[in-house]
């Protein structure tokens, strides 16, 4: 009775981690994704969480009235700014959807399914795990908003981590720089795949890319999709370093285009589409558009014909799907195209269709499909490298006042 | 700096109200998980270490320490996607050790505090690197330099925790 009397503090020590470590051998034994969250993890999420989101609602709401109220220097200039900037966007959008239109074209010839983010929520980050072995954060969406586990999560910037915990008004999202994070990434240009892992100190590493291969620094990492939570063709980050690693894998660095470190603002991402391109006319015709459209074309016409065109006609060599007037046939006005019956006879060539136009088709799609995934939301579009399809496709002929793009009055034509 | 030996009858032991006990953890445990969103660098800091330290010096109780050490730690675990017990365990360690060693030297000082959350510190790291490590299997990356600047970053901070205690700690 005198020792346990003398030695009670270690006893009770003892005691004390034997049941914690008993109980850590059972947690990492019986890990899995199914199982429930325990108790004491909702606990201690339900009593810190509240105070947190309290501060950052405060927090937002006196930014809010001091920006939008007080501190409005430099608006008008910032308006400008933002006026030109959507003048030069519009101008973009238009040749942009020139490229998306020819892409789901070429998706549809083969009968490629590819994945949308259909439905995005927008959740504010409340608090982080508070250790940096757990880089995960908290977020103000949990259940009661329709959050599930594994649901992606992603900022304008690039893709942010996914969602491993959800409770009643929160959830736990584990961002990708964490050591037990796995995400499968693919490089942008050589199109290599590997997986994206986190350090312990919290760097991004692309793993299981072979040594014998070359990856430049500064190359854009992108989702592959191979994992299931996200999307293919979203933006990871860019290539910093690249050396060789352990066995016969690269080492390769990634910076993630996400801030991981000043997380404010994500998007949940809760519905993800997946379905088959749609053409919008028959396939083989707007395969025989696309082949026309890369083989030489006719030469402009002489510029006095342009002369007599009617008002309103663009001026050669800008194409203005906007400007164009529909049914007015005439070469010469940048106008949307009546069946194509110019370029038609050039395109049907078999070894156009079995040689040049194939593989072509082939590297267009997979290229699209990686801008393509984030069409559904505005703000996933922004992590996409819509650049990449533009940049692949063999640069086009000098135009011609036809215009071989799909347009409405175009769908009604007869081939 | 003075670190004195003293004997059990000479030091005095103090004790917290109950709403301290439990708010002060509390309030530890949130500024952890919410300022690191903030102010970035403060992720080199465990504040919950600090108050762990700062009761177990304070009220010189081995039991009470490791109690305390071990309700926070578990707090502290449950922020995080790791299995729960491995702030358990270390901050129980650090609970016992802290007011063990509280009863044999004085520790009212700002040095002898400084020297002594440097010294926990790395004693919390070492028990946390062996279980997550060994017993949890996590990668774990070891740097002397990098866990003696952290503790001394933790030990100003420490000196001010612990000023803050001073202040809600009542004599028994």
């Amino acid at each position: 009775m005198d020792v346990l009397g003398r030695y009670r503090n270690l006893i009770v020590l003892v005691g004390v981690l034997f049941a914690q470590v008993l109980g850590l051998a059972v947690q990492v034994k019986r890990t899995n994704d199914s199982e429930p969250t325990r108790l004491i993890r909702i606990w201690a999420v339900d009593t810190v969480t509240p105070l947190e989101r309290t501060l950052v609602w405060v927090q937002i709401s006196t930014r809010n009235v001091w920006h939008n109220y007080f501190y409005l220097r430099g608006v008008r200039a910032e308006n400008r700014s933002l006026k030109a900037q959507i003048e030069r966007m519009s101008l973009e959008q238009v040749r942009m959807s020139q490229d998306a239109d020819q892409a789901r074209r070429l998706q549809a010839l083969l009968a490629f399914k590819e994945q949308f983010i259909s439905q995005t929520m927008a959740a504010q980050v409340i608090g982080s795990s508070g250790s940096e072995l757990s880089r995960s954060v908290y977020i103000d969406k949990g259940e009661r908003d329709g959050i599930k586990p594994d649901m992606a999560v992603i900022t304008a910037d690039g893709i942010v981590g996914k969602v491993l915990r959800v409770y009643g008004s929160t959830s736990l999202v584990l961002l990708i720089d964490d050591q037990t994070s796995g995400v499968g990434a693919l490089l942008d240009k050589t199109r290599l795949q590997g997986i994206l892992r986190g350090t312990p100190a919290g760097e991004v590493v692309l793993e299981k890319v072979m040594s014998d291969e070359t990856v430049p620094a500064g190359e854009m990492v992108l989702t592959s999709g191979g994992d299931g939570i996200f999307p293919k063709g979203l933006l990871v980050g860019r290539v910093t370093k690249v050396a060789p690693g352990s066995e016969l894998f690269l080492n390769i660095r990634v910076r993630p285009a996400a801030d991981l470190s000043r997380l404010e603002e994500v998007l949940v991402v809760t519905k993800i589409d997946e379905r088959q391109a749609e053409p919008d006319q028959t396939g083989a015709a707007r395969a025989i558009d696309i082949l026309a459209e890369r083989l030489p074309t006719v030469p402009s016409k002489p510029e006095n014909a342009l002369k007599t065109d009617a008002p309103g006609a663009a001026a050669p060599g800008v194409a203005t799907p906007g400007v164009a007037t529909p049914g007015v046939a005439k070469p010469g006005v940048a106008k949307p195209p009546t069946t194509g019956s110019e370029v038609k006879p050039k395109a049907v060539t078999p070894e156009a269709s079995a040689g040049s136009g194939a593989p072509a088709a082939r590297k267009t799609a997979s290229s699209a499909s990686s801008s393509g995934t984030g069409s559904g939301t505005s703000s996933g579009t922004g992590p996409t490298a819509t650049g990449t399809p533009a940049a692949k496709v063999p640069p086009k002929p000098v135009k011609v006042p036809v215009e071989p793009k799909p347009q409405p009055a175009a769908e009604d034509s007869p081939h | 700096m003075v670190i004195t030996y003293t004997s059990g009858e000479q030091v005095e032991v103090y004790r917290f109200s109950i709403p301290a006990t439990v708010l002060i953890p509390l309030t530890a445990v949130f500024l952890q998980a919410f300022l690191p969103l903030r102010f970035h660098f403060f992720s080199i800091f465990d504040l919950p270490l600090l108050v762990t330290i700062g009761f177990a010096t304070a009220r010189r109780s081995p039991l009470a320490g490791l109690l305390t050490g071990s309700f926070i730690g578990i707090l502290q675990d449950a922020l995080t996607h790791h299995p729960i017990g491995l702030y358990g365990i270390s901050k129980t360690v650090v609970g016992f050790g802290a007011s063990s060693l509280g009863i044999k030297l004085d520790v009212e000082h700002a040095g002898a505090r400084f020297l002594l959350t440097i010294f926990f510190y790395v004693v919390h790291e070492v028990v946390y690197f062996l279980i997550a490590r060994g017993l949890v299997g996590l990668r774990m990356e070891w740097s002397w330099p990098h866990e003696f600047l952290s503790g001394a970053a933790n030990a100003v901070l420490g000196i001010l925790v612990f000023m803050l205690l001073d202040r809600v700690k009542q004599r028994t």
